[in-house]
């Protein structure tokens, strides 16, 4: 076995462990500096794993580098690294124990990179526990804050049932192919003509249960508004970002590549899911009025957009759904990531979270207001932003695999998120504020928006090398299906 | 060929334009209003630059060119998506209206103060989507602009509009601001999902309209989704009974707004059916030409009967905006070379007309600040200027001839009777009504003894007497001369499928 090919995610680790030393050792105002620390571990696991780029190794049967992984090493380490700058202000004046903080942070990156190299179940599920243990202890880390406590617990209990459901759907399909690994489970599935037995089905639906709670799709979102709403705010913005992500990066190896050759007898679930998810999220973000609680409803809705991605792969059509679908991801990611730290710093000056709160905004901080406009209409699919270039391949992706009337719902449903966008700018531009004091942007932060910004608009007017990007990645993980499956038609 | 840049640079110039305003600090207000005139006169000179140079005589696609955008996608097709530039005889003199428009509205604008600088970026990102729609030969790009037109209009009218008060209610301009925006992306919600379905249905991996033009479509399909284009861009064109956004957003928005919005921006509908509707889907287009035109017909009776009742000036002109976009869906509706001739000659004369409308309007309610038609009275001895640019726009409105409006009112009429007899006496009966509450108007603002409260009105800034003067010349230009337009849009279209 090839060690070295861990080498960033060694890196992530041993410096969370060298962040939590630190912790123990500087005073309190060098304290501060620890999120500088933990970013650059991120940033340098980061590079690092640019080493192998086009390379297609495995360690063992249990994790494959290739540009898939690499796709999302860069992409976790890179969320890591933001919502650590992110974060510097906020836990220095409201949260308690840094280290451990970041340390959190850069273990949850190494879980969800894990549930994207994984080769076979158990690396899977023990990967998915790294990230959502670390989530969970992270939600309720505003000690002294009922609401983080209730949203932790409530995220943990939850969590852990929809684990257990994962599993059991796990050991089922294990009991009905005899093995762990994703090729292994398409070989013996595409081999098997007879049609779906009852026990592989139950293993199938229940493990879209346990994966559809970790991506928040309807009727397993129950948690996210609570654990949103009382979680940490750079917190809520690392869970929308992460736990989305690595969800999906599993979602695609697990039934793009294992279950692929069952792909008629799953889709309409994951088809129906995504009706239901995009029209539930967008309905009841309406209502709100707590921007957390938005966003968070906001993001239920571009997950059932994603699943779009998923329920339009077949056995042996193509494998752009996919790649559609980690675009979006990417796009949505870098626009929610903008829209939450421009959130995180009027909350850090203000304390105020609710929507009617953002009223003149601005007039006080005209550079925040014009990033969060820029980035609820990228989440609402507007044109030179990320959502709608993306959007539109998605939804495209989806239409040419005979889901026209998937696309349909989505279009209308995201043409209902305009509204509830629209309600936020409106507060923004067009309401008196009730302070007149200029809310000053710390450089930092000010730095941190712009630089997601700019990805905003290269990915909605040049997505070209993030395509490029992205359709290598899908390739590294449909190749292996498709040279599985002829191996188990062949003889 | 090379001519191609010039579309490029129509599109090009506002972008860059918003972008120097952007780096200007806002105290400069000065800098920024003559930085946005300079490039929308720019855009005005490569319209008429674009209007002439087009030989009408060759016909179809000119200027073309192609930029690759997305290359090597599996399920698009090699070419991917293509920034596909062209234009042809009927996108020509909507290339030309929008050049005009802009350059007289960004001239009204000038009286803005508040966040000045705001404003003139917002308006020229939607002025580079409306270029964008008529020089679009790529559904990816056709739509990518279309909604750009429509995402600066919420902020547009919500910070620069102003509040409808009836005494009784107030129509605030968030409402009008909300309800516009909401009818127009739901309007593109269906548009959206019809490109869809006829990428998926032409199978050509390509969204370039030449090609997917040239695919036979199913009937049924075509007659499915035809529907889709039709209400989809027939929402922004103003059709009954999906119109009520238009006299609302057009009252609520400040001047330029509305001079582009009812100008322009009404256009894009009319033009979308005809470009992706009308010329992908011959069969949908004559089965549900008969709906089409009772919608249509019924919007310019409504949209005339309306203005009659209306007491605000600026709601009169809202509404026989939709009076007037009834004609162009009527025009369409006939499928033949002379009524869908006058449809376009209609959507342009219209959109200089309204646009002239809308300036004086908001002139007079600059001073006055009121629109109520019976307060004022006898303007014509303070402000004999607005006045006579006024009475131009409303006699060009009720169809005089020697104006715009009367050659392209004619057409649509001509080609009516050749097919709907009936609906033709329909949309004369319209014409009258339109005479009505134009010259009663007329009479009862601006004419007759001086009301007194109204001794202090000036004569409109110089500024408003140029934009309109350049808006009339180009109505009288047209009423007198049409040949330069019927030329180049005859051509384009009797190449059209399914007109004759």
């Amino acid at each position: 076995m090839d060690w070295s090919l861990l080498a960033p995610e060694y890196i992530l680790a041993g410096w969370a462990a060298m962040v939590i030393s630190l912790d123990l050792f500087w005073g309190r105002l060098r304290k501060d500096q620890l999120a500088y620390v933990a970013a650059a571990g991120a940033l340098v696991s980061t590079l690092v794993s640019l080493i192998w780029v086009n390379d297609s190794l495995s360690f063992g049967d249990l994790l494959q580098v290739d540009n898939y992984t690499t796709f999302f090493r860069v992409f976790f380490g890179l969320v890591a690294f933001f919502t650590c700058l992110a974060s510097a202000q906020y836990v220095k004046d409201r949260l308690l124990h840094p280290g451990e903080y970041y340390a959190l942070i850069l273990l949850t990156a190494i879980g969800g990179t894990y549930m994207a190299a994984a080769k076979e179940l158990l690396t899977a599920y023990i990967s998915l526990e790294l990230l959502s243990f670390s989530l969970y202890v992270l939600t309720s880390y505003a000690k002294f804050d009922l609401k983080s406590n209730e949203a932790g617990l409530k995220y943990m209990l939850l969590g852990a049932f929809s684990s257990a459901i994962f599993l059991y759907g796990m050991s089922l399909v294990y009991g009905v192919t005899g093995t762990t690994s994703f090729a292994g489970i398409a070989t013996a599935l595409s081999g098997d003509t007879s049609g779906i037995g009852f026990a592989l089905f139950l293993g199938i639906v229940l493990m879209i249960a346990g994966l559809g709670f970790k991506v928040a799709a309807v009727p397993f979102h129950m948690w996210t508004p609570d654990a949103y709403e009382g979680a940490p705010l750079p917190i809520t913005a690392f869970i929308s970002a992460i736990s989305k992500s690595a969800g999906f990066a599993l979602f695609i190896k697990l039934f793009g590549q294992a279950l692929l050759p069952m792909a008629d007898d799953w889709r309409w679930i994951i088809a129906g899911l995504s009706a239901a998810t995009m029209a539930l999220g967008n309905l009841v973000a309406i209502q709100q009025h707590n921007i957390k609680r938005l966003l968070a409803y906001s993001s239920i809705g571009q997950v059932g957009f994603m699943l779009m991605g998923i329920a339009a792969l077949t056995p042996h059509g193509p494998s752009d759904p996919a790649s559609a679908l980690l675009l979006h991801l990417a796009g949505y990611v870098i626009t929610n990531l903008a829209a939450f730290v421009c959130v995180i710093v009027y909350y850090n000056q203000t304390g105020k979270e609710e929507i009617a709160d953002f009223g003149g905004l601005a007039e006080r901080a005209p550079f925040l207001a014009l990033c969060l406009t820029i980035s609820l209409f990228s989440l609402a699919g507007m044109p030179l932003f990320a959502g709608f270039a993306t959007k539109f391949i998605l939804f495209q992706a989806a239409a040419e695999q005979d889901l026209l009337w998937l696309s349909g719902i989505a279009v209308f449903m995201s043409f209902i998120s305009l509204y509830y966008y629209l309600v936020i700018i409106k507060q923004m531009y067009l309401v008196e504020p009730a302070e007149k004091t200029r809310l000053p942007v710390p450089w930092l932060e000010y730095g941190v928006i712009a630089v997601l910004i700019v990805g905003v608009f290269v990915v909605g007017l040049y997505p070209q090398p993030l395509f490029d990007g992205v359709e290598s990645a899908t390739n590294a993980v449909f190749q292996t299906t498709q040279a599985a499956t002829s191996a188990g038609v062949g003889p | 060929m090379d001519s191609g840049w010039l579309l490029f640079a129509e599109i090009a110039v506002p972008i860059t334009a918003a972008l120097i305003i952007m780096a200007i600090p806002s105290v400069y207000k000065q800098q920024v209003r003559w930085v946005a005139t300079a490039a929308a006169f720019t855009m005005f000179a490569l319209s008429i630059i674009i209007f002439a140079v087009y030989n009408y005589e060759d016909g179809g696609l000119q200027f073309d060119l192609r930029l690759a955008w997305l290359e090597n996608v599996a399920f698009l097709g090699k070419d991917g998506i293509t920034l596909h530039l062209a234009v042809d005889g009927i996108s020509v003199p909507m290339v030309l209206l929008t050049g005009i428009v802009i350059f007289a509205g960004s001239l009204v604008s000038w009286s803005i103060e508040y966040r000045n600088k705001d404003f003139f970026i917002l308006l020229l990102l939607l002025v580079t989507g409306v270029f964008g729609v008529f020089q679009s030969q790529d559904l990816f790009f056709f739509f990518f602009f279309y909604e750009l037109a429509v995402l600066p209009m919420y902020l547009l009218i919500g910070v620069w509009g102003a509040s409808s008060d009836f005494g009784t209610y107030v129509r605030t301009k968030e409402y009008g601001a909300m309800k516009l925006t909401m009818y127009l992306v739901g309007g593109s919600a269906l548009v959206f999902i019809g490109i869809f379905a006829t990428f998926v249905e032409a199978g050509q991996g390509t969204f370039d309209l030449p090609v997917l033009g040239q695919v036979a479509y199913d009937e049924t399909f075509q007659k499915t989704f035809y529907p889709f284009f039709m209400i989809g861009f027939g929402v922004l064109a103003g059709l009954w009974p999906f119109h009520t956004w238009s006299p609302d957003g057009h009252v609520a928005a400040p001047t330029a707004v509305s001079m582009l919005h009812a100008g322009v921006l009404m256009k894009l509908g009319a033009f979308g059916i005809l470009r992706v509707g009308m010329s992908l889907f011959p069969e949908g287009a004559e089965f549900w030409a008969p709906a089409l035109l009772v919608l249509g017909t019924t919007g310019a009776l409504y949209g005339a009967i309306s203005a009659m009742g209306q007491r605000d000036l600026k709601y009169v002109i809202g509404y026989s905006s939709v009076s007037h976009m009834g004609y162009v869906l009527m025009g369409l509706a006939t499928l033949n070379p002379i009524g869908v001739n006058g449809a376009v000659l209609q959507m342009f004369a219209h959109g200089v007309m309204t646009a002239l409308f809308f300036a004086m309007v908001g002139a007079v309610y600059d001073q006055a600040h009121t629109r109520e038609i019976w307060t004022f009275g006898g303007l014509a001895q303070r402000m004999p200027r607005f006045v006579a640019f006024f009475a131009i726009a409303g006699l060009s409105s009720l169809g005089l001839p020697g104006l715009a409006g009367f050659i392209a009112e004619f057409n649509i009429f001509a080609g009516l009777f050749k097919t709907y007899p009936l609906f033709g006496a329909l949309g004369i009966l319209a014409a009258a009504i339109t005479a009505v509450y134009i010259l009663r108007l007329l009479s009862a603002a601006f004419f007759g003894p001086l009301n007194e409260k109204w001794a202090h009105l000036k004569e409109m800034r110089p500024l408003e007497q140029v934009a309109g003067a350049v808006l009339i010349v180009f109505i009288a230009f047209m009423g007198i001369w049409p040949d330069p337009f019927v030329d180049r849009i005859a051509q384009s279209v009797l190449s059209l499928p399914g007109i004759g």
